[in-house]
């Protein structure tokens, strides 16, 4: 009865998320009496690997290739290391990376899926897990029947936990990897918060009135260390890039605090953002459904509101 | 080219969720169904490809696994610029079962860009496309958010944290596509109505396929509590409740 768990790495680096990843694989691990095994693909420096050890790893193998993500050759990694390490249970973050490897992983170990559960299964025998259906409007729960079982994680929805014991390291042979895919060039923006890994975010809508006044959104965002999103009519209007789209079919948050300025909270929105631990909301109308998914609501306009709000923050801040 | 879309028949968006009394199923009884709505934007991409280039993109195929309550939607996607259709007769299961029948039907059939949404609206699960990758030893690039075909060269755009990759590959190739691939989803013409009524539908039994997992029940998700209002003038009172009371910041 081990666990394997896929950590993906950022230019040789792990992330928040990854250590959440980790310590609910040991969580698992010891839920089901096995021991847990990680497994990461890239170069990953020893020392990086090795600070694992306090989140539960135990064993880590390493898979150090330069080759990027291509989904056939990873998933063939991924599910050959659970053969090898007989893992009944194959853990993997729900993140872009996640959906593209766990289904191929599943079909390889002949395996049910299930993807984007909250937190530790409700019961280990019969194998139960929970998650989300219905873009948030459900909550339910599934019975994975097959031997070895496949999930993806839900990012924020099982914490952070320390454990004493230290990670040994294995390489693990790469030498016949393939790749059906070629990338040609890679775009990535640096020193902006991560809308996936931030704490805070603070979304604009339709509201905000035009591109030019996005100023004062990033401002706020700034003394918060927030990342930056919007509602979909902005994100078509072309104030922003698509990538900060949230709601259903871009992209679902689930940050401890989300700010909903000037959006008037249409179910795909809510959709996008159900799984926030606190919502604050912004607008000018007293009837706007936004109010009924917040936790905190402010009726007024967002040209005064807005720079008022920010202020307060900013002395609560330095005041830190 | 042919190009095959698979198509998740799901409940409209705005559907209030109803539950058998035993809370071990949902009550479907009168949901509008739709076209998934990524697989709609799946499929207007590919009509935007056949229309730019039809020499390249010879036919565009949909395909479901469900019973005939799916063939509405299948005949919308046809109305939409689709030149035919597929149903696998399987209805139900879970994401293990709905790729086996898919790439049972598909199997050997002359597709050489097979485009599925990321994720379906009702379970979420964003299994499908990669498993049906899997099951017909095919490439797969997912979270595709841009697709242009040049030869045999397929082009895509991959989201990543924080970035985009551009990626090449080659048919036969399944691509798990999300927002960006198209921004408008086409909307069926009355023409359209009217000559997807003469198109084909074909009707393909399913295949033996055990599911890997099966759904327990189901429970409303938790009420929120009431949203408290704080005065536009007193910011102050927000920070401090977000400090004391919600402990967030």
């Amino acid at each position: 009865m081990s666990v394997l768990v896929y950590i993906e790495n950022w230019n040789g680096k792990f992330k928040k998320s990854t250590y959440e990843l980790v310590s609910y694989g040991k969580r698992l691990a010891n839920g089901l009496g096995g021991s847990l095994t990680l497994l990461s693909i890239g170069r990953v420096a020893e020392d990086e690997l090795k600070n694992l050890g306090a989140y539960g790893a135990g064993k880590i193998l390493s898979a150090e290739t330069d080759a990027p993500l291509d989904d056939k050759a990873y998933a063939s990694l991924i599910a050959g290391a659970a053969k090898n390490n007989d893992a009944s249970v194959v853990v993997m973050a729900h993140n872009g990376t996640g959906k593209a490897l766990a289904p191929r992983v599943a079909v390889r170990l002949n395996a049910g899926l299930v993807s984007a559960v909250n937190g530790l299964p409700v019961s280990f025998q019969p194998f139960v897990v929970s998650k989300k259906a219905f873009s948030g409007k459900s909550l339910m729960q599934a019975e994975i029947t097959s031997d070895i079982k496949v999930i993806t994680l839900s990012q924020n929805t099982a914490g952070i936990e320390t454990f004493a014991g230290e990670a040994v390291i294995e390489k693990i042979d790469t030498s016949s990897m393939t790749s059906g895919t070629k990338v040609l060039s890679t775009e990535v923006q640096t020193g902006k918060i991560l809308l996936s890994e931030a704490d805070v975010v603070v979304s604009g809508g339709r509201g905000m009135r035009s591109a030019d006044n996005w100023k004062p959104l990033e401002e706020l965002a700034g003394v918060l260390g927030a990342a930056t999103a919007c509602s979909r009519p902005v994100s078509d209007e072309g104030w922003r890039p698509h990538h900060e789209h949230v709601g259903q079919t871009g992209k679902v948050v689930a940050p401890n605090l989300y700010f909903a300025l000037g959006i008037s909270g249409a179910i795909q929105h809510l959709a996008g953002i159900s799984s926030s631990k606190v919502i604050v909301a912004v607008n000018k109308d007293p009837e706007a459904p936004i109010f009924s998914a917040a936790d905190y609501g402010i009726i007024g306009d967002l040209q005064t509101v807005l720079p008022k709000m920010t202020e307060a923050f900013r002395k609560f801040k330095s005041g830190n | 080219m042919n190009i095959l879309v698979c198509i998740s028949n799901v409940p409209d968006t705005t559907t209030r969720i109803k539950y058998s009394a035993d809370m071990k199923a949902v009550d479907y009884s009168g949901v509008q169904w739709i076209i998934n709505p990524w697989d709609e934007l799946a499929l207007t991409r590919a009509i935007e490809l056949k229309e730019a280039n039809p020499a390249l993109v010879q036919k565009i195929t949909v395909i479901t696994a469900g019973g005939a309550d799916a063939e509405p939607t299948l005949r919308k996607a046809l109305a939409c610029g689709a030149d035919d259709a597929i149903r696998v007769d399987a209805a139900g299961g879970d994401s293990l079962f709905t790729a086996t029948q898919l790439a049972h039907a598909v199997k050997g059939e002359p597709f050489d860009v097979i485009l599925c949404g990321i994720e379906s609206s009702d379970y979420n699960g964003s299994a499908v496309g990669g498993m049906l990758a899997e099951l017909l030893d095919y490439n797969s690039v997912s979270a595709v958010s841009s697709l242009n075909l040049e030869g045999n060269s397929v082009k895509v755009t991959r989201e990543i944290d924080g970035g985009k990759q551009s990626i090449e590959t080659a048919a036969p190739v399944v691509l798990i596509v999300q927002k960006g691939i198209a921004i408008n989803p086409r909307i069926p013409s009355m023409r359209g109505i009217m000559t997807a009524r003469t198109k084909s539908l074909k009707v393909v039994a399913a295949a033996a396929a055990s599911p890997g997992s099966k759904v327990v029940g189901y429970q409303a998700p938790p009420q929120k509590s009431a949203c408290k209002m704080i005065d536009p003038e007193n910011m102050d009172e927000l920070v401090h409740l977000l400090h004391t009371e919600a402990r967030v910041i």
